[in-house]
């Protein structure tokens, strides 16, 4: 099954830390995503006040600057990981660095 | 077959229903596996009730099932032609009596998935491993049935969309699952023990039931972990009869008639506690000071208050160590410990209201049990609360 492993952080915590410097830590992470044959995509996003939110409602576009919700941690980045089931995306996932400070979610991906 | 109380039909049913159904969820789906183990039972009901119930029950319902599953595979492949037609299996082969693997400890573990919400795993494991219909679970939770069955929906498409495996953790990962496990089967006792909302204070199917499960649970996993968890269920339930009295009030345990408490439990929970360990082995061993001791006075409190000292401070574990303290050093000492315990319950204020009460502060302790009334939600555990008050405003 293919799990989308979605990172979600505190941007302004992350922003101390440097945000646009990719971490060893992430590189490690990723490597070892690589190294085990699980690694499908993995794409890292810029900070959430680059966003544009989108809605078409009767035929009329509406865009607005920033992201869809304020919340206090922001989609940071994604990997698509392939797994024999939830077990071991959980796994995969818990040993995220972002897992550590912010939070990390696990969706299935929908079959095709 | 003999004619019991009830129907012995539904008692082998529910003897078998949680080996089966691992068994059949184990080759089949999660869906396909209920619909083709009821069906089952539909058959058996008709071939039993003339004859008798077969030597092996439990293989005759899964060969039974499995057969029925087939039908029904069979059915829908033919309603939809694109899909190839399977090999032809007669679906009224004679059952072969085999014995049925048990798959029960792997149920668990998918029940009480940690990626299932607490609700959702009580529900799964009571119908799955309890075998207890969607109404039976909805009557012992006094919530709606269609609440109920809509969690069990919701989990089970979980387990199946999310891909949640139906497999016994290995070795590295059991310090992290099988609390969850525990976690569940006493969630269900402590419920039927001390009922959190209704008329009645015990609801003993669920204690049965919670028990019930963890006797399985250790008959496949006979660890020190599940070991504690079931001595601490047999030694809480083997006061059950002293608990409530004749007129459905609560007795507390220094009122409790001792001799009514059940032996025969105390003496398997004390069998268990040799090899038992962690959290809930603590509780048992503090339940068996109690159960040694042959008054509340005579009790050896000043063991038990070291025992607390071994469990995570929680603000019950503080609030029962506290009144330990209370016990073993006199009422002030507990009373300090309970100044700064974050507890939301009826139980702290009531336990304030009782310390006061035998420092002679009765104005104080008059205020706490206003304080504890207000708070309870057990009908009965709130009358006791307020015959306490009673007696302080007429001494």
């Amino acid at each position: 099954m293919e799990y989308a492993v979605l990172i979600y952080q505190d941007e302004v915590e992350a922003d101390k830390a440097d945000y646009g410097k990719i971490s060893p830590e992430y590189k490690t992470y990723t490597k070892q995503l690589i190294d085990s044959g699980v690694l499908r995509e993995g794409r890292r996003l810029q900070r959430s006040s680059t966003a544009t939110s989108v809605r078409v409602r009767d035929d009329e576009q509406l865009f607005t600057d920033g992201p869809f919700a304020e919340v206090r941690e922001q989609l940071g980045g994604f990997y698509l990981i392939e797994c024999a089931d939830l077990d071991e995306a959980l796994k995969w996932a818990a040993q995220c660095p972002g897992a550590k400070h912010g939070t990390v979610e696990v969706r299935p991906v929908a079959p095709s | 077959m003999t004619r019991g109380g009830s129907d012995p039909l539904a008692e082998v049913f529910r003897a078998e229903h949680g080996r089966v159904l691992a068994r059949l969820i184990g080759l089949l789906d999660f869906d396909l596996a209920e619909e083709a183990l009821a069906d089952a039972y539909a058959t058996a009901a008709e071939h039993w009730r003339a004859g008798r119930v077969p030597d092996n029950p439990a293989a005759w319902l899964t060969t039974t099932a499995r057969n029925r599953a087939i039908d029904r595979i069979r059915h829908a492949r033919r309603l939809s032609a694109k899909l190839p037609e399977l090999a032809d299996v007669p679906s009224a082969d004679p059952p072969p009596v085999e014995s049925v693997p048990d798959d029960r400890l792997q149920l668990f573990f998918t029940c009480c998935h940690p990626a299932l919400g607490r609700q959702a795993q009580v529900a799964l494991t009571l119908r799955c491993l309890g075998g207890l219909s969607t109404a039976e679970v909805a009557r012992l939770f006094l919530v709606g049935e269609s609440t109920v069955a809509q969690r069990i929906v919701r989990a089970k498409r979980k387990i199946r969309d999310a891909g949640i495996p139906f497999r016994v953790p290995g070795h590295d990962e059991l310090p992290q699952r099988l609390p969850t496990v525990l976690a569940v089967i006493y969630l269900l006792f402590t419920e039927g023990y001390a009922a959190t909302a209704g008329p009645e204070l015990i609801r003993a199917p669920l204690c049965a039931e919670a028990i019930r499960l963890a006797r399985v649970l250790y008959e496949l996993l006979p660890g020190p972990e599940v070991a504690g968890l079931l001595a601490l269920l047999l030694f809480t339930d083997a006061r059950r009869p002293a608990r409530v009295d004749d007129t459905g009030h609560l007795v507390p345990l220094p009122e409790q008639d001792r001799r009514r408490w059940d032996r025969t439990l105390i003496e398997e929970g004390r069998g268990l506690l040799a090899g038992a360990e962690g959290p809930y082995a603590v509780q048992a061993a503090i339940a068996a000071v109690h159960a040694d001791a042959p008054s509340e006075r005579d009790t050896d409190w000043t063991r038990i208050a070291m025992l607390y000292e071994l469990l995570p401070p929680s603000p019950v574990v503080r609030l029962n160590h506290a009144v330990a303290v209370a016990m073993a050093d006199g009422p002030e000492a507990g009373l300090a410990m309970l100044d700064d315990i974050p507890l939301a319950s009826h139980l702290l204020p009531a336990t304030r209201a009782d310390l006061l009460r035998r420092l002679g502060r009765d104005t104080e302790a008059i205020a706490a049990y206003d304080e504890a009334i207000m708070l309870a939600g057990n009908e009965v555990e709130r009358d006791y609360l307020l015959r306490g008050r009673q007696e302080l405003i007429r001494r």
